[in-house]
């Protein structure tokens, strides 16, 4: 479980930074896009991977067979806020290619 | 502090916010009620900070915690004012009411929802400056930039689009790395409430000691980013002077909330113990390759926007620098610093847009974006009756030569007094005879050389612009758009004429900062408010 979640968040990290280096605007959203999930999964992980457990502290009960609600917590926020911002660099994104008729990062077209 | 007062604390977050959403409920027609909204919440917001910032300079400070929903400490969020904090946020209510009294001229009208941005921008400034916990501090740097994202478009244009894109994409990685310093932290201390972070670092074992400095390594290339340290700071001075004038004059202010978040976790966190001094080479060096990035920008840089931009990296480099030489432990000389240069950089974006609207480069940017939005008619004929400015070229002109002072650090205005506090600080750190270290020789040289290399700048632009300019028209200025500059760099002559206060008010606040158990044992020991019960509560003693 923990090398299947390590490996995925490792994998989705490498194709992002590649795609976040890309001289194309839509590539370097689908990369920012790609980061958002692997640090949303890596806040996963820093909380302990457990499946199936409550995350709702009770008494008598031994709090190892409980999953940590803080990450959830902060992985739901995280989500939300990655959301706005992508929602809003698209934005930018089809403004500047109104603006300038292409979607190079730089705002020009040249042939390499 | 009563109890009156101590509801204050969460009033600079709460005004805003309120106000920004009240004002989604105008159509963007009504400026003048937007533009009345906008100004009354900034005004409020300036009284609060100033009672806060008056309780704090008092001798009885420290008691300003203030428990979110009567939760206690670690286990709920906490805003935390002290010294530092409460100038902070006076430093943010006199820049935004100077930005946004510039901006009621022309600015506001050029684009939507001006006035929201604005309110939500400073919402996030003073909840960033206020709070006690690390993942309260990441959704008020995610408000701030959501507002500054929105703020940089303002008024459009392909430059200013094309900067947006480039910003926002550079601090939308900044926030992963923030995300990911944030929860390496939870994961190795368990906690993320500051005060409790700091008390438990020097009890994590040593094997978790490395994961959590890695975590606060990556935490801090998110503020790095923001204050923008080499190689971190390309983006900035592009985007900076892309900006509308008053929207890079409150931008002043961002890289110094990055500055901020640095000085509080290091003097908190890295303060002792076996993880003292932790990354003070990181800033030393990134400081100093800033300030020395900063200063050739500001020589070879033949816009004015451009020299204002590099101007913010060169206050960054020398704070970063101080703070890396000093290991945190900062003079009160470099805090006053802080507060002169923000004032100076802030009035210097405002003073380029009206100086550069007498040439082309400016009042063309300007006229576009009116076209682009579409109300070029109704705007000029209102224009034309504000009182213009007699004697616009004198006044602009030394307002300028005051920037320059400001900026070299010469006497007499508080550039000056600042720096000569803040490196006096650096030679006396060693007893009488004791030779100064390398890097201490360093930072004097390159403050002095970037303080030269600023006066050189700015006169040749300032020859450039008002001595030798033949075909120059004398640019209209209306009185509302030079008061917040003269404003702004009055407020630098109060500091010099006061800074006796001033510094002592510096020093208190140091004092505090460099015993970092006041701050954890205040808010450990922060006492809820009793007498709020619920019914079915089985309560002792309640009527």
């Amino acid at each position: 479980m923990e090398l299947v979640l390590s490996i995925a968040i490792g994998v989705m990290t490498a194709c992002g930074v590649w795609l976040i280096l890309r001289p194309r605007t839509y590539q370097v959203i689908v990369g920012l896009s790609l980061l958002s999930y692997a640090v949303n999964l890596f806040i996963f992980g820093v909380g302990g991977v457990k499946s199936n457990l409550p995350p709702i502290l009770q008494d008598g009960v031994d709090p190892g067979t409980l999953t940590d609600p803080v990450p959830q917590a902060l992985v739901l926020t995280a989500i939300v806020i990655g959301f706005a911002t992508t929602a809003l660099f698209l934005v930018v994104m089809l403004a500047s290619r109104g603006l300038t008729g292409n979607d190079h990062v730089d705002g020009r077209n040249d042939p390499k | 502090m009563n109890a009156w007062t101590h509801h204050l604390i969460i009033a600079p977050i709460l005004v805003p916010l309120l106000a920004s959403a009240l004002l989604l409920f105008f159509d963007e027609r009504k400026r003048v009620q937007k533009a009345m909204i906008s100004l009354v919440s900034t005004i409020i917001l300036l009284a609060i900070a100033f009672i806060l910032f008056r309780i704090e300079g008092g001798p009885n400070s420290f008691d300003g915690v203030y428990l979110l929903g009567n939760w206690a400490a670690p286990f709920g969020i906490v805003l935390v004012v002290d010294g530092l904090s409460a100038l902070m946020l006076l430093l943010t209510a006199l820049l935004g009411l100077a930005a946004l009294v510039f901006s009621l001229a022309r600015w506001h009208a050029v684009g939507a929802h001006y006035h929201s941005m604005f309110q939500l921008l400073l919402v996030g400034l003073n909840g960033a400056f206020l709070t006690g916990d690390l993942f309260n501090l990441f959704v008020f740097f995610e408000v701030m930039l959501a507002a500054s994202y929105g703020l940089l478009l303002h008024g459009s244009g392909p430059l200013r689009v094309k900067a947006g894109m480039h910003y926002i994409a550079v601090n939308l990685v900044a926030a992963f790395f923030f995300l990911i310093g944030v929860s390496l932290i939870y994961g190795t201390a368990g906690t993320l409430n500051m005060a409790d972070l700091a008390a438990r670092i020097p009890q994590i074992e040593p094997d978790r000691r490395m994961l959590m400095e890695a975590g606060a390594g990556v935490l801090g290339v998110a503020f790095l980013i923001k204050a923008g340290m080499w190689p971190l700071c390309f983006w900035l001075p592009t985007a900076y002077s892309a900006a509308a004038a008053p929207v890079a004059g409150i931008f002043a202010i961002l890289s110094k909330l990055g500055i901020y978040v640095i000085l509080r976790l290091t003097m908190l966190l890295f303060a002792d113990g076996p993880s003292a001094g932790f990354g003070s080479e990181v800033l030393l060096f990134g400081g100093m390759a800033t300030l020395v990035f900063g200063t050739i920008g500001v020589l070879a840089s033949q816009a004015l926007g451009r020299l204002a931009g590099y101007s913010v990296l060169v206050s960054s480099g020398t704070m970063l620098m101080v703070l890396g030489i000093s290991d945190g432990a900062i003079s009160s000389g470099a805090l006053l610093y802080l507060v002169s240069s923000t004032f100076t950089i802030g009035a210097l974006f405002m003073l380029i847009e009206l100086v550069e609207r007498g040439q082309d480069a400016g009042a063309h940017v300007l006229t576009v974006t009116m076209e682009a939005y579409g109300d070029g008619e109704g705007q000029q004929a209102e224009e034309e009756e504000g009182v213009m400015m007699p004697g616009t070229m004198a006044i602009l002109g030394t307002c300028f030569a005051a920037c320059a002072i400001l900026l070299s650090g010469l006497p007499p205005l508080s550039g000056f007094i600042s720096k000569f506090a803040m490196l006096s600080a650096m030679m006396g750190t060693g007893a009488i005879g004791t030779p100064l270290g390398p890097a201490v020789w360093t930072l004097i040289v390159l403050v002095i050389l970037s303080g030269v290399a600023a006066l050189i700048a700015m006169t040749r632009v300032g020859i450039r612009t008002f001595w030798s300019s033949l075909e120059g028209t004398v640019p209209r200025v209306l009185v509302i758009e030079l008061v917040p500059v003269m404003f702004l760099l009055a407020l630098t002559m109060i500091l010099t004429i006061q800074a006796g206060p001033a510094m002592r008010y510096m020093d208190a606040t140091i004092r505090t900062l460099s015993q970092p158990s006041v701050y954890i044992d205040a808010v450990r020991n922060a006492a809820r408010v009793e007498g709020w019960k619920k019914p079915g509560d089985a309560g002792t003693g309640e009527p």
